[in-house]
Parts: C-alpha cells; structure tokens; sequence
C-alpha cells in the first residue's frame, strides 16, 4: 500500500515538470522553516553600527537594514513564522469550512441556510478589512491573526464543500450505503465528506498563498507580528521607506521571498489533487 | 461495369494513443467504405475502437492520438493529409457528426434556434435575413413540435429527444454527403430511440446521404444498416451486408456477439457469454487480437492474417472461419 | 404463492414551483399515483417503463430510501411503509431489502477498496461482526459472484465494470436479502459481459431462495429473468401480466407501442412499427379524470379525456389499465 503510494507520488511529481518544481520550492521553504535560525549566516536580530544600510555584497547577500542587520539572515529565519501562520490559518478553515459546508450540503434546511448566509455575511466584507477589524477587536497577537485570516477564508471552503457534498448526496454510493445500514452521519463523515477533499486541496494550496500574503498585509500595516520580529510583512514595510532613497534592498528581498512561496503554493494545486485522488492512482 | 467508388474509404488507417503506460495501439489497419446513400453500421464493445475511428475519420481526436498510418479517402481527397483549414471547412459542410450526449454537445447558454443559425452562416453560405425562417425550417423537418417557438428554447428546456432532434437538424442543416452518428440513441428510451432512428433512416433516404451508425448494440445496426462493420479490439473482425452476417456469421467473434444479444426468442440458458476480455492494447499483440478469447484457436492463428474475402462485400479476418 | 412484499395504494408526491403560476399556490409533481402490487417469495417481477415514468421514485419507495406521500407498503407481514426512512436504517428489516443499481462505477465509493465494499454492510448489520469473520465472509461471498479473490484489495478505478457489478451483487447478497431489486443491472455493461451477470443473478435467486424486481426499460433482457412484469406509465401501472401474457398479448397501446420499438437481432426491417407522436403529459398536478397515455396513444377516443382507466383483469394475473383494451 505505502509502496503504492510512494510510486504514485513519484509518477505524479516526474509527469508534470511544474509540480515538481513545486515541490522542491516547497521543500525548500520548509527546510527554511524548519533549520532558518540555524543556518542563518547572522544573528537576525544583532544590529551591527558599523555597517548600516550597506547593499548587497559577498558578506552580506541581501545587504543590510538601517541597523546594520543582516537582510539574509532575517528573510531565512522569517520563513518560519510566515510559513506557521499560513498552514495554521488554512488548516484551521478548510477543517471548519469543509465540516460547515459538507454538513450543509447534506442536510439542506436549516443547517444550508445558516451556513450559507454567515458565508454571505463574510464575504459582504472587503476582506483585508474584515481581517483587520478581527484582529483590532480580538487583540494584537499572532494568533488573532491566524484566527482572522482562517475566518476570511472560511467561505471559500464552505461554500465548495457544500457544492461537492450536495453533488454525491445522490450518488450511488450513498444510497448503497444507506442500505448497507448506515446512518445520516456516518454516511456524511466516512462516505461522503472523504470523497468531497480532493478538488479542495487545490483550493486549499491556493489559498495558502492568499493566507501568506493576508497576513504579510496585516503585519504590513502593524498588526499581529510585532517588530523586531522578522516577519516578510514587516520586513518589507521597514524596507519601504528606504526605497525613494535608493535603499532597494531592504524591501525586494522579503517580498521576493514572498512572491515565491505564493507562487510555489499556487502552482502545486493541481499536484497535490493528483496525489490525494485514488482515481489517479492507476 | 465497375462498380462508382465509394463515397469514403477507410484504407489501412492505424491510430495509436500516448498513455502514461506505454502506447495503446486502438486502431490497427482499419478498412471499410461507405457509397452514396448508404447506412453502414460499426459494430463493437466498449473498447473495441468504434468510437475512435469515427473521430479519426472527423480528425477530431484528442491530442494524445497520432494517426500512424492508413488513408481516410473522402469524395478522392485523403483527409489524413489534409490541412485543419480544408478540415473545417468540410466538417460541417460535407461531412457532420452527432454524439451520444446530446445535452453536452450543444451549447446550453444559446438558444437551439440560433445554434442552427450559426452553422448555417458558417458552413452553409445563408444570408442573415433567412437564417431564421431556415433553422425554423430545419427543426420543422427533425418533427420538433411547434418549430418556431422552440427556435428559442434552450437545450436544458428540451427533453433528451428533443435535443438529440436539434443536433440532427444541426448536423444536417448544410445537406453533409456524410453523416457519423456515434451512439446516437445510447441513453434515450426504446420509444425515442425508434422516432430518432426512423428520422434518421428518412432524412438520410430523401437526400441520398451516406451514413455510418456507430453502436454497441446489434440489434439497432440490424434494423437500420445495410452492412455491418464488426470491430474487436481495433481491429476489423467481420464486414458483410446486414443479412447475411446474421445469417452465416464467419468470424467466431460474430458469431458470439449475434448470440450474446438478448432477443425474443432466446432463453436465459442459451444466451452466450463471451468468455475472457479485451487483450491490453499496449505492448505486444498477437496478430489475431481475438485469439486469447477464441475457442477455435489453433497455433496457425498467430500467423499474420489479412482480411480474406469470402462473398460479395463480405470480408473475414479470421484464419479458421465458421 | 405466498406474497413477500404488498405495495397498496403507494403514491408519491414532490412539491414544485410552477414559472409564472401565483404565489402560495400549491404544485405537486405525481411522480408515483396509486401503484399496486405485490412479490411473492422467490418470485422475479420486473418492472419497464422509461425515464420519468416513476420507476425510480418507486424504487426508492420499496428500499425505503424515501417516504410515501400515501399508500401502504408490507414486507414479509410487516408495516414498513410508515416507518420514516432516517429510522428504517436501524430495522431488522433493512437488511432483508437490498439492491444493485445500475451505474456500477457510480454505486461504489472510489475511496473503498472491493473488500471494504462488500464489508461495509456486513459490519452495520451483520450478526457476527469481528474481522477474522468479516473477511471470511467476504472472501466467501467474492467466490459466489465470481470476484477472484486477488481483486478484493482494489479500488473501483481499477476494476473493469464487470468486476465493479460483482463487487455491487456481493454487497448486495452479503446479508442474504429476501428481497433484491436490480435497478438495471447490466445497461452500463457490454454485452459480453451481460449475458455472464444475468446468470449470475439468476443463479444467485435460486440458491438464496431471494425475489426479484427487476427494473430495466429493455424488453429483451426483462424476460429472460421476469416471472411476471409490471409496465409503468407516467407514475401508474398501465399493464402487468406474466411475460408470455404480456409480451405475447399486450393490451394496453403504451405496451404495444414498447414491444414494437426493441430492436430485434436478425429481423431486419422496420416493419410494423408504432410510432409514438406527441409529447408526454406533465406530470406536475396530472388530471386525475384523464388517462395519462392520451395525446400520445395512437387509438385514444374521447372518453379517455374523461375518465381514467382502472386496472381490469383479463384473465388470471393479466391487468391493464385501458377502457379499450
């Protein structure tokens, strides 16, 4: 079986050159996010007065902030942190989301009508705002900012979820199983919600992308991540008022490093169905 | 006297798919022709390469199929050589297609009437102002009551029948010499199957239009066709007129399927199965591809073999026939 | 012979709106009016019609996937008819009605293996439900389907639709069912392939001592399984019979109309066909005063416009609903 799956993974990463460029973007960043403080070139945090300001170079790749810290070191050791509020933020939605959304679709009524007008009333919202109201009435903390951001994104799955749901409602299989003696919610959790999570990895590799870039925003704009925390968001806010002085630097590297990793999830959509799908699994 | 060349002739024409698992070779040297005016059916099991020859005959096969060889000679041009621009322009014109789905096959967010009219702008030279009092004509002939209102039906307004009527009159609407119906009734009721055959069988008489039928079931070729083309596994198992291949089956592979076909005078006992299934296409082939499944088997069969005549029109690709 | 399930007066209705009719006001499609019949033990009655005609809502009625709007059902001397679908589950009775359905790719969960298929219902319902038992079980019921036993680990994908239809009657037979409907078991198979499951089916009812309803809109393949078939029309039983009675003799026109439109292999010729003209009548709000069939019945008369016909015998268990049959 776990042979299986290896060489299926294998197939599904070689037959599709983009998918394999990225995954090993993927392994990259979570070897970043895993080992950035220890391979850091610098302390991220030291400031250095002697070399302030000071553009890239072979001492320092990405050059260095107004306190003489090491811009490289700060973009490594950022992934981290970026990288936890994104996986944190989506997976805490798409398990809600696709509970929410697989119920609804199952059940109809009552449980659809509340489910899809609390979708409709979050998604009335400019969302960044809504996020930012979130965190503004939950309190400045890193959490909050995960919570905000799972909550945005909250529709999104409940919404896909209940379309998949509603679609197998009437399969052949659910019948088969209601004869085989199943109940309502066994029938929901073993035969339906599995088969509904396919197309949604895809939309949950997206949006891991759309959750970085969400939160990045927020600590952008002083919210959740506080400095001198490096964080991409905050690393390109600080580097943003250096840009008119000629001081590129600072900013263009964490939001390169940004720019990637949402790149990179948004290309591994459609891999990470292939991988999940059994149907692929020829 | 000669006999007028067939209107298509499928000479040797080879398809082969790439797949993740190697090449599916789908059609192997597939002959059959078709004259003026006459329904040919194409016989065979999900697999057997029916479907697939329809399409290389329209070149519209996915992209993951090469042709390898063989002619599609049409009217004396080969429309294995020909450019997608002359494609086009024939497709439609000259020669249409229905498919099986017909819900799927029509755009459903443009009203059936101006679907017609589309075709007929295209490919049938129409003037704008006649288009319409045209595609109400059109439908008129396919018997869609009330013509003229339904011109602005969508297809999701329309019961099964009723659309596969609208791609008939979409299919016919520029006089094509051929039509390819693939499946054309798979999936409508036994009544609706009839009304949609008998139309087809009518229009096809008036205009002198020839006609290849694409189906699994026997039965159905048998009431409209005149010759039967009987598919296995790509492959051109039996080709003869409809009569006598009921009648004197020559390949064992007939044979079974005449008698695997339900009908009203067989009992459950004496309905045959046809043991085994269809041989993986990819890889190595015997040179008979029914030879695994054959109780006539005999070690002169992996000889390469060619189709052998054995009466007029009748042609067997079998080394030790019935 | 002794009657196994009693279906009395079953209606079905589904509320629907109506474009353009005046709010609050009540629309009801009749997908299922007034069907009466009954199953004997061991007895294969098979039940034609096409799309629309209520054969599937009826079916579901039977396996007591959903409720009647009116109307009894009795099964093996019990009420079932009234208790509600959702508690129907847990019922002894749920285990003795079960069903193959038509589309076998369709019918299995694409992420259950062949094995977990069949177990499944063994594991809800079964009387012994430990795994040692369970697979043996399995194993067993895979040898009386004809599933080699290599093929239990698969996934569906990875199984042709021969195989996958085994995999369907194994779970179906699994908990020795006294009833089994086969929703048109073989339409989604080759022909090859059919003529193999039908003997399996028939071979399983006399060895599991099971009945039949056989529900298929092929004509053909409904008598060679069939003691006796029923014909539906529009949400009503327009004509039942034993199959030589009804194939042979059919009186109402809807079944002539369908006997006469089945191709037959070797007859060449479209012969004496009749063709149908017209549209079906909407089944939303029907007229419960005119016979279904009229507009489209090639011999209707004005009094079909005003009464409905009523089952009437001719002779023995031959019925039909028709005042000029």
């Amino acid at each position: 079986m776990t042979a299986a799956a290896l060489r299926h993974a294998r197939y599904v990463v070689t037959e599709n050159p983009i998918t394999l460029v990225a995954f090993s973007m993927l392994l990259l960043l979570l070897l970043l996010a895993l080992l950035g403080p220890a391979l850091a070139p610098y302390d991220p945090l030291k400031s250095d007065t002697a070399s302030t300001l000071k553009p890239p170079s072979m001492r320092h790749w990405f050059g260095t902030d107004q306190l003489g810290r090491d811009m490289l070191s700060r973009v490594m050791v950022a992934t981290r942190l970026d990288m936890a509020i994104a996986f944190s933020a989506v997976a805490l939605s798409f398990t809600a989301g696709s509970l929410a959304g697989a119920c609804a679709g199952v059940f109809g009524g009552w449980t659809e009508r509340i489910v899809s007008r609390i979708s409709d009333t979050i998604m009335a919202f400019p969302l960044f705002v809504l996020a930012m109201g979130i965190v503004a009435a939950l309190g400045n903390s890193v959490f909050n900012v995960v919570l905000a951001t799972a909550i945005i994104n909250l529709p999104f799955y409940a919404r896909m979820a209940r379309a998949e749901a509603n679609v197998r409602r009437e399969a052949g299989f659910v019948e088969a199983a209601r004869l085989s003696g199943n109940g309502t919610m066994r029938v929901l959790a073993v035969h339906i919600y599995p088969n509904c999570l396919p197309p949604m990895m895809v939309q949950a590799s997206l949006n891991l992308g759309w959750a970085m870039l969400n939160a990045a925003g927020l600590a952008f704009i002083g919210l959740g991540v506080r400095p001198p925390t490096p964080e991409w968001g905050i690393l390109v806010a600080e580097g943003a008022s250096f840009i008119l002085s000629g001081e590129w630097w600072i900013a263009l590297f964490p939001g390169l490093a940004l720019m990637l990793a949402v790149f990179c999830f948004n290309l591994m959509g459609d891999g990470l169905r292939d991988l999940i799908d059994p149907r692929r699994r020829t | 006297m000669a006999a007028p060349a067939p209107l298509l002739s499928v000479e040797d024409l080879s398809v082969e798919f790439r797949t993740r698992e190697g090449l599916v070779k789908a059609l192997d040297r597939v002959s059959f022709d078709i004259h003026r005016g006459e329904t040919v059916g194409v016989v065979g099991e999900s697999g057997s390469g029916k479907s697939v020859t329809a399409f290389a005959i329209m070149r519209i096969l996915d992209p993951a199929a090469r042709i390898t060889g063989g002619r599609v000679a049409f009217d004396g041009v080969d429309l294995v050589a020909a450019h997608e621009p002359e494609l086009e322009a024939r497709r439609g014109r000259d020669l249409s297609m229905i498919f099986q789905n017909p819900r799927t096959a029509l755009n459903p967010i443009r009203q059936v009437g101006r679907q017609i009219g589309d075709v007929l702008l295209r490919h049938g030279g129409a003037k704008r102002g006649e288009v319409r009092a045209r595609a109400v004509e059109l439908l008129a002939q396919v018997q869609i009551p009330d013509p003229a209102r339904r011109y602005w039906a969508y297809p999701f307004e329309l019961s099964g029948g009723m659309c596969q009527r609208v791609m008939i009159a979409l299919a016919l609407a520029c006089g094509p010499a051929l039509l390819v119906a693939d499946e054309p009734t798979t999936g409508l009721d036994v009544t609706t199957q009839a009304a949609i055959m008998d139309l087809i069988d009518e229009l096809a008489r008036a205009k002198r239009m020839a006609t290849l039928l694409i189906t699994h079931d026997l039965g159905l070729a048998a009431l409209h066709c005149e010759r039967i083309v009987v598919m296995h596994a790509g492959h051109v198992v039996e080709s003869a007129p409809t009569a006598e291949l009921f009648a004197s089956p020559r390949h064992p592979y007939t044979a079974k399927l005449i008698a695997a076909t339900p009908g009203p005078g067989i009992s459950l006992e004496e309905l045959a199965a046809i043991p085994g299934s269809l041989p993986d296409l990819r890889g190595e082939l015997p040179a008979c591809r029914y030879s695994r499944r054959c109780e006539r088997y005999a070690p002169f069969c992996d000889e390469p073999l060619p189709l052998a005549e054995v009466g007029p029109r009748h042609t067997v690709a079998c080394g030790k026939p019935l | 012979m002794d009657t196994l399930l009693e279906v009395a007066s079953v209606s079905k209705r589904f509320p629907v709106t109506v474009k353009g009719s005046p709010r609050g006001s009540e629309h009801f499609l009749q997908a299922v009016d007034d069907v009466s019949f009954s199953i004997g033990r061991g007895e294969c009655v098979g039940l034609v019609g096409e799309s629309g005609c209520g054969k599937s809502t009826l079916v579901k009625l039977i396996t007591r996937l959903s409720d009647t709007s009116d109307g009894r059902i009795w099964f093996d001397g019990h009420d079932i008819g009234t208790v509600p679908a959702e508690r129907f589950a847990r019922m002894p009775q749920r285990a003795l009605i079960q069903m193959v359905f038509q589309d076998p790719t369709d019918s299995l969960n694409p992420r259950f293996t062949a094995f977990d298929t069949i177990a499944d219902p063994l594991r809800r319902l079964g009387r012994s439900a430990g795994a040692g038992e369970v697979a043996k079980r399995v194993s067993a019921l895979a040898d009386m389907v004809g599933l080699p036993r290599e093929l239990l680990g698969r996934y569906p994908h990875q199984l042709s639709g021969g195989q996958k239809q085994r995999v369907g009657i194994a779970r179906a037979v699994a908990l020795e069912p006294r009833l089994l409907v086969l929703d048109e078991p073989t339409s989604a198979l080759d022909v090859s392939v059919q003529a193999v499951i039908l003997k399996l089916l028939e071979s399983l009812r006399r060895r599991l001592g099971m009945s039949y309803l056989f529900v298929s809109h092929d004509l053909n393949v409904v008598r060679l399984l069939a003691d006796r078939v029923l014909v539906m029309y529009l949400g009503r039983i327009v004509e039942m019979g034993t199959v030589d009675e009804v194939f042979e003799r059919p009186r109402h026109p809807y079944t002539r109309a369908l006997l006469s439109c089945v191709p037959e292999p070797g007859a060449t010729g479209a012969g004496q066909r009749i063709r149908l003209s017209g549209e079906p009548r909407s089944p939303i709000d029907p007229d419960p005063n005119v016979c279904r069939f009229y507009g489209r019945c090639p011999d209707g008369v004005e009094r079909c416009a005003q009464e409905m016909p009523l089952l009437r015998s001719f002779g023995g268990v031959h019925l039909s609903a028709c005042h000029l049959a």
